[in-house]
This record gives C-alpha cells, structure tokens and sequence, in this order.
C-alpha cells in the first residue's frame, strides 16, 4: 500500500537553492552575451532618472516638490520596481509556460509552483538594474538634506522592501489574469509599467478620477510619495495625515494577500493545454 | 484501498464560440463525462481512447494539474489538487509531450537536481540511477544537453527522471509517441520489467496498441468522457466479437466462393486466390474441412484477432446518449 516517507525539514529549502543554481548555470552558459545583457538591463532605470533630470531642466518645481524631494520618490520607485522586477517580474511569462506546458511540468513536482516559476526563471541579468536603482535611492536620500531620526532610518529601510512586495504583489496579480484570459499581456503591463512610471512623479502633478484609482484605489502613492513625504518631514499638500507614509508595509501586505488569493484562484481554474 | 480510486470524475470547460460576426456565446464542453475506476497496487492498466476522449484531462486531475468539476479523485490516499505537493512525491509522470528535464543543462545534472527537489537519500537516487543507466543504455549521453538530445534519449531520460524518487505510481501519457522502433523496444522493455517487479502501479495512456499488448493485462477503453470497456484484452475481443480469420489460399479462383456455415466470407483478395473467412460460430477445424470439400486449398492460415481493429470499431459506435442513463 502507499506508505509516504517522512519529508525531512530544510530539505525545501535545499530544493530551491539547487532549482536556482540549475537557473544560475543555464544563464551564464553564455558568458560574453550575459555580461552584454548585465549592461543593456541598467538601460530603462537610467532612462526614467535622466527624464526627471530633464523636466527639472526647464522647471524648478513638479507639483509643488524640488528635484532633490522628487529624486527621494524616483530612488524609492526605481529600486522597489527593479528589485520586484528582478524577483517576480518573470511571472508576465506565465502565458508562455503554460502553452509550452511548462506549467504542467512544475505542478508535477513537489515544490510550490510559484516559487518554482520564479527560480526557474530569475533573470540574473537585471540584478545590475536593481543595484542602480538602489544607487539611486542612496544618493537620493543623502542629498535630499533629511532630518534623520531613528523612525526615519527605519522607514528608509522598510519603504522600499515594502515597494518591492508591493510591485511584486502587482506582477503576480496581473499575471494571474491570464488564467482566465491568454491575451492579457498588453493589460498586464500598462498596469506594472504604468504604476512605475505613476511612482516615479509625486502624485500632486496627476489630478481627478486618474489620480484617485492609481494613488488611492490601486496605492501606488504608498510606494514612493507618501513614505518619501514622510523621510521629508513634509505635510501633505493633499491633506492625509503624516502617519500615511507608515502604512506602506501595511498596504503591501494588503496587495501581497490580494495577490496570493488572485493566485490560488487562477491555479484552480488551470485548464492547461492540448494533450 | 485501492492505489487510485475515482468516482464520477467530471471535468468540464467552458468555451466561447463565434456565433455571428461579434457575438461569441458560452458553450460547456464535457471533456471527462463521470469516471469510476479502481485500480490496484501493482497494476499495469492501459488507458486508451481516440483523440478528446479526456485520456490526458484525466491523468491531469489524477496528478494534481487540474482541478475535476465533479466528483473525486484519489490517488495514494490524497486529493491530488489539494494534496498536490505531497502527491508529487509518491507518484512519477512521463508526459510525452512535456519535459520534466532541464533544457540547457547536461542530462546528468537534471537527475542531479531531481534528486534535490525529491529529497531523495543519496544512496537510494545512485541505486535507481545506476538501474536506469544499465537498463535504457543512458551512459552515451548523460554529459550531453538536454536540447541537443535525439527523441528517443530524450524519453529514456524522462522515464529515468520520473523514476528517481521511487514513485508507487507511474502515470505515462503517450510514452511511445514519434519514437522510433529501437527506442520504442527499449522503453516497452523497459516498462515490462518495471511491471514485473510488481511494486510500481503503472497507468498508460497511448495511441499504439503494440504498447498495450505487450504491457497491460487491463485494458479501460473511454469515449466521449466515459469507460466503455474495463478489463482484459482477450474480454475486449469477446464482447465486440473481434474474430478469428481463417485464410485460404486457392490454387485457382472460384466463381462463386464456397459459404461454410458459420463462418461468412469476410473479403477476397488476389484476384480471388485468397479467401478471408471470419469464424463466428464454426470452428477452425469445421471450416478447413468444409472449405477443403469446396476448393483445391494451396495454404491455410489462421490470424488472430487484431486489437487496432476491435479498438477501431468501438470508436466508430455512437456517442452515447447524454440523456439516456446508461
């Protein structure tokens, strides 16, 4: 009869990090071209900090915030957006996965599928991304002339680990949708790329139903503008209080829920491909 | 308890056709129409069925990759949807037309990961491996990447990694597929002396016959979602009258071949030379005879029934009526 055996504990955690190195050596197979894609990936995150850069050129204040205030928001932006990127932003391949039945294939093996999918495909190549966007945070948060308490080294810490699961939360969500709708890619992304260039700008300069659905409704302001309000000690000129830029753990943790839920619907309706 | 058990398994899709230029409307497709089945430890049970007949929806919800619309799977005691990781660790999979190995990496070191993944003990994953080694001849290729591999080392390499873990259960879906004859020998040899061990519950879904009858004592045939036949090969021939033929090769053509009773003419080939009679109710020895007192018979040949084409037969006849209880 079935007689299981016992599953030694750490033996999971073994499991991911072989499932990583296996990724890790597939990727670097290929040395010249990977260091090429570590280069090209730093790409679109200077992109997004040379075009603040510009619009500081001709302007010296976007919705009531001065270039060093607005480069807080754009640090804390960029790195939650290229770290979540880094870690789940592989998931918008989920389509793929399934039409190639690689998604079958990870259901059959005694591991979780998300985590497996993430491993499977971490791209290492847009680690250098992250690290620039971190940079950026840096040199944001030292310039910016903050009144440091330990509140607020704290909230530095814990505001972009907060961003990163928020925007991670976003891609497996949105990703999710193609469970149910194949062709849901385009829709993905205006949402994920839409909110990062959203966080890049305080929210003040967008206005009306636009501003209330992307800060409030979907709470893309509690990634950058309301925590970098609060590194900056500033009071909110849309009138919330100053305690909002603390709820960002909170609300990542909200949208990391709402994420999961989505998830675990979406692999019940898993109606997988052809034979 | 049996190692599978399933009752009134259903599974149901919704589709949208194009009705008109615009309107698209919801249609349900029944893909697996209400399944029971038991299948016990050590079994070796071929699943066969024509393209749609919810072969593959099955072994998907009977490992955990789709959820069933109703009623309820076990495999191994478990939900498989539920259960499923749990699961995964007791049962191995053999998708034909999905990999479980790593695309860019030496074949070896995706046996080495499973070993990982399947928190398999060192001693126990060398002992497999060196018996799938010496058994599907992998030493020629085990340094080669997986993608550079031919179909049929492919296979042998997808059989050994869906064995590493020492599964009770072994699900195969179309393991022979587009494999060419040799490969095809050694994975069927392969498989019959894992059936002989005894301790391996085998379940084979395929489109190639010959894998059935050198594998599987128990044979589920479904249709339209439902099992219209369970059991042996030789129960499969007598209850759709699959027949013997008795063929008899004339020295001269006949102008009217003889009819012995019992055994009605079932063609005629090379110009009338060869006459194919099909034994109903007569035996071999009465129709030779009878035929022997008609014709001047060169060579008589008797032909056992051919399983392609009581299978053929059986997918031939109607769909069951949905509104009909059966």
């Amino acid at each position: 009869m079935c007689t299981g055996e016992a599953v030694r504990p750490g033996g999971t955690l073994r499991a991911y990090r072989a499932l990583l190195g296996a990724q890790a050596r597939s990727q670097t197979a290929y040395r010249a071209s990977f260091l090429l894609d570590l280069l090209g990936n730093v790409g679109a995150t200077v992109f997004d900090v040379v075009t603040v850069l510009v619009i500081y050129g001709v302007t010296r204040e976007l919705g009531g915030f001065t270039l060093r205030e607005t480069l807080v928001m754009v640090g804390l932006s960029a790195s939650a957006f290229a770290v979540a990127d880094l870690l789940v932003g592989n998931i918008e391949r989920l389509p793929t996965h399934v039409r190639t039945g690689l998604f079958d294939a990870v259901l059959l093996r005694p591991l979780g599928a998300l985590p497996q999918l993430l491993l499977m495909n971490l791209p290492l190549r847009k680690v250098s991304r992250g690290v620039f966007g971190v940079g950026v945070l840096v040199v944001a948060l030292t310039s910016a002339g903050i009144d440091w308490t330990p509140a607020r080294v704290a909230l530095a810490v814990v505001a972009p680990l907060a961003g990163v699961v928020f925007f991670g939360s976003l891609f497996v969500a949105t990703a999710t949708v193609s469970f149910w709708w194949v062709d849901s890619g385009e829709l993905a992304n205006s949402v994920t790329y839409g909110g990062r260039d959203f966080t890049t700008y305080p929210v003040t300069i967008f206005d009306g139903w636009f501003r209330a659905a992307f800060a409030y409704g979907l709470g893309f302001a509690f990634v950058s503008y309301q925590p970098a309000l609060a590194l900056l000690g500033r009071a909110d000129p849309l009138g919330l209080p100053s305690w909002a830029g603390w709820a960002a753990p909170a609300v990542a943790l909200v949208a990391a829920a709402l994420a999961a839920t989505a998830w675990r619907t979406g692999i019940r309706h898993y109606r997988s491909t052809g034979s | 308890m049996s190692v599978i058990e399933l009752d009134g398994l259903r599974k149901e899709f919704t589709v949208r056709v194009k009705v008109g230029r615009l309107r698209r409307e919801k249609r349900t497709v029944t893909a697996v129409d209400g399944i029971d089945l038991r299948v016990e430890q050590g079994e070796m049970l071929g699943y066969i069925g024509p393209n749609g007949a919810g072969k593959s929806t099955t072994l998907k919800m009977l490992t955990g990759v789709l959820s069933p619309s109703a009623g309820q799977a076990r495999v191994c005691g478990l939900r498989p949807v539920a259960d499923r990781t749990r699961l995964a660790l007791r049962i191995g999979v053999v998708f034909g037309q999905r990999s479980q190995l790593w695309w860019d990496l030496p074949l070896g070191d995706s046996f080495d990961l499973l070993r990982h993944l399947y928190r398999v003990p060192a001693a126990d994953h060398a002992a497999r491996l060196r018996r799938c080694r010496d058994l599907l001849d992998l030493d020629a290729f085990l340094d080669t990447p997986v993608r550079q591999l031919s179909l049929g080392q492919r296979m042998r390499g997808e059989l050994t990694a869906a064995l590493l873990h020492g599964p009770q259960v072994l699900f195969l879906d179309e393991p022979t597929i587009g494999l060419d004859v040799v490969s095809k020998q050694a994975v069927r040899g392969f498989l019959a002396e894992l059936g002989r061990a005894g301790d391996t519950t085998l379940v084979l879904t395929t489109h190639d016959l010959a894998d059935i009858e050198r594998l599987c004592a128990r044979l589920v045939v479904v249709d339209h979602g439902r099992v219209v036949h369970d059991g042996s090969i030789a129960a499969l021939h007598a209850r759709y009258g699959s027949r013997r033929l008795v063929v008899a090769e004339l020295d001269a053509p006949l102008s009217t071949p003889p009819q012995p009773v019992g055994a009605p003419l079932h063609r005629v080939e090379a110009d009338g030379r060869r006459l194919v009679y099909a034994l109903e109710s007569a035996g071999v020895a009465e129709v030779v005879s009878a035929l022997a007192g008609l014709a001047a018979l060169r060579d008589v040949s008797i032909v056992e029934p051919d399983i392609e084409d009581v299978v053929a037969r059986l997918y031939r006849s109607p769909a069951p009526d949905p509104r009909r209880p059966s």
